[in-house]
């Protein structure tokens, strides 16, 4: 037995490291960036096929882009701040304010934001809309000619459907952060004198901070890119980068246009990202492990 | 109801950083339930002023409900809480002028040292210049003034704990309410914290405290008087030495000390010195008796391990046993007999040898360092 030979193994394969890179690496280049290479690229020849920044120049010049870009930084700015707003209020009542039913909504909550944005404006439609429940009651009780609720078609409609939509976006990172609060803090706080109000500032947003900020910069993410609700409302006079690039590609088929609105609305994305990044960084996000 | 002026002496020595006259507190019939479960029975109290009083108990007794409803974090479902002859039922947590010090230590973690201290007197609106020297005045008080600019996470457990005392004495509050401070800290750094708390008594004798805790040599070793809670209830009350030298009942008995219990017959009681002679099995032995021990009935004898010596004299008043354990914890050798099926320890000199297992042992004890107690009937506490 001593003598019998030990059976000879085949050596393993090994695979360099830097090899597993290359299949996902491989996916986002084609499902991504040669599609985004092919839009910068467009943006940037042409249909003559020649180099030259006078086609974003000329784009730049607009009115349309200067309202565009104006209305789509608004109107994301305003309702990011609306879902801050609101949806610090909501999860400092679902997480320390205690009645019944607390759970159920927060459940509620996380499965609204399953749902395809164009639901809350077309639900709007039909609450606030020429014909709605809103303006249908007010005129037939009041016996007004005319619907007397007139702010769905405008920014503001539009910033609405926004934080009816987004805010939940800010309420689940809230909420999970809320969980995570020393109850014993809160009070020990009191117990040193401290009112509900100075409690909040001053010992549970500074632990919300980070969640804030994430969920903020979601926020801010999902309406500068936000088509659906601007494109449902229909609201007078507000086009926003994505709706004009739409506008350009498939209705004026101004693919040159279209694609240089399109870079604008990637770099405004990685720029607001950018600066969450330094934000996060700043208010101890590393210490939150968000960064 | 601020514990907050300008004059009340901040420039003072850290010995004064208390308000000059203690506070009571008092449980009038207070109850808590939670969605129908009763957590605190009728539960009565009174504390005096400059008192510490432990509230001690098993998990579940209600010890810290008792010292929750003092801070106003529940509210009782009947009775009232007084502090200082004021009923503050009612009154908000922030208004009750409490300092508080919690097991996790609670130190805001975004706040330095220094922040943490002062939180309390800014949140009652402090003048700057108060506030800075009650900081310094308290961090004093716990050793802790060259920490002042670091964050908690920079410091050790019992540094916390330190820094979270600071800043419950910092708004110099009307009663301090300490529930499990130290159970987080390993036994060594535990054992120097009671030295640390009993000084910082010693330092401000007028501070009444009440001190939860499930650790009896830390009531023992701090507490003036001790409540020893039992389902929800109060069990027994009183000074501390009394309790332990002679416990009302067997739970208080087991509860703080671990005392040997033997069941036993009572055949007389000396009216004269209150002594008892009993029958232990085959064996007659003397005893303090307590109330409720009657001549012919039984009763439990109570002895504490460490009254109990070897003895070989036949007169002694002393029971007997076979030795079933033997264990050597360093300080002492812990000694288990076995009496027809009833325990008995004893702790030995560790400079004894230890007998032999199975042998036959004589143990005496100094009928005044026994107890009677009434063998008790269901609702007894």
């Amino acid at each position: 037995m001593a003598d019998a030979a030990a059976p000879v193994r085949a050596a393993p394969i090994r695979i360099p490291a830097g090899l597993w890179v290359v299949p996902p690496a491989t996916v986002l280049a084609i499902i991504f960036f040669y599609p985004l290479a092919l839009i910068a690229r467009q943006a940037a020849i042409g249909n003559d096929g020649i180099p030259s920044f006078a086609y974003a120049a000329q784009v730049f010049a607009t009115a349309a882009f200067h309202s565009a870009l104006v209305h789509t930084v608004q109107i994301a700015g305003a309702a990011t701040i609306g879902c801050l707003i609101l949806g610090f209020i909501f999860a400092l009542l679902l997480s320390f304010v205690p009645f019944a039913g607390s759970q159920f909504i927060a459940r509620l909550i996380e499965t609204y934001v399953a749902l395809p944005t164009f639901l809350v404006a077309l639900a709007f439609t039909f609450i606030y809309g020429s014909a709605g429940l809103l303006n249908g009651g007010l005129m037939a009780v009041l016996g007004l000619p005319r619907p007397p609720v007139d702010f769905l078609y405008s920014p503001w409609g539009v910033i609405l459907a926004e934080v009816t939509v987004y805010t939940p976006f800010v309420m689940r990172p809230l909420l999970a952060a809320f969980s995570l609060v020393d109850r014993a803090q809160i009070e020990v706080a009191s117990s040193l004198g401290a009112r509900p109000a100075q409690i909040v500032r001053e010992i549970i947003l500074p632990a919300a901070l980070p969640a804030l900020l994430a969920g903020g910069s979601l926020c801010l993410l999902l309406t500068v890119n936000e088509f659906g609700i601007v494109l449902f409302i229909g609201a007078k006079g507000v086009i926003t980068l994505p709706l004009m690039v739409y506008d350009k590609a498939i209705q004026e088929f101004d693919y040159t246009t279209a694609c240089v609105i399109a870079i604008v609305n990637v770099i405004l994305s990685l720029a607001l990202y950018s600066l969450y990044r330094v934000l996060v960084l700043q208010f101890g996000g590393r210490r939150a492990g968000l960064v | 109801m601020s514990a907050v002026t300008e004059t009340d002496g901040a420039a003072r020595a850290a010995p004064s950083a208390i308000a000059e006259a203690g506070t009571s507190v008092s449980f009038e019939a207070v109850t808590v339930a939670y969605r129908g479960t009763t957590v605190l029975k009728s539960f009565s109290l009174e504390v005096q002023p400059g008192e510490i009083v432990a509230l001690i108990g098993p998990s579940g007794s209600g010890k810290t409900t008792a010292l929750r409803a003092v801070a106003g974090f529940v509210r009782p479902t009947g009775g009232r809480v007084r502090i200082g002859g004021e009923d503050v039922t009612d009154v908000a947590p922030y208004s009750r002028g409490l300092g508080m010090v919690v097991q996790n230590y609670a130190l805001f973690p975004h706040m330095r040292v220094d922040a943490n201290v002062a939180f309390g007197l800014r949140a009652q609106g402090a003048p700057r210049d108060l506030t800075q020297r009650r900081i310094d005045e308290c961090l004093a008080i716990v050793g802790m003034s060259q920490y002042a600019h670091r964050f908690p996470r920079e410091l050790s457990g019992g540094q916390q704990q330190r820094v979270a005392i600071a800043r419950a004495l910092a708004i110099r509050p009307r009663v301090l309410l300490l529930d499990e401070p130290l159970s987080a800290l390993d036994a060594q750094i535990r054992r120097n914290m009671v030295d640390e708390i009993a000084r910082l008594h010693r330092e401000l004798p007028t501070l009444t405290v009440l001190y939860v805790t499930h650790d009896q040599s830390e009531a023992l070793t701090l507490a003036e008087r001790i409540a020893i809670l039992r389902d929800g209830a109060l069990s027994a009350y009183g000074a501390s030495r009394t309790l332990y030298r002679r416990p009302p009942n067997r739970f208080v008995a087991e509860f703080l000390g671990r005392a040997n219990i033997m069941p036993v017959k009572v055949e007389s009681i000396d009216e004269r010195n209150g002594l008892g002679t009993v029958r232990f099995r085959d064996e007659v032995v003397r005893a303090q008796a307590g109330p409720r021990v009657l001549a012919g009935r039984a009763a439990l004898l109570c002895v504490r391990p460490h009254a109990l010596s070897v003895t070989s004299d036949p007169a002694a008043n002393a029971v007997a046993g076979t030795v079933a354990a033997a264990l050597w914890q360093g300080e002492a050798n812990s000694i288990t007999l076995d009496a027809d099926g009833v325990s008995i320890r004893l702790s030995m000199p560790p400079y004894l040898e230890a007998p032999q297992l199975g042998s036959r042992l004589s143990v005496a004890f100094a009928p005044e360092d026994a107890t009677l107690l009434a063998e008790e009937t269901p609702g007894d506490g």
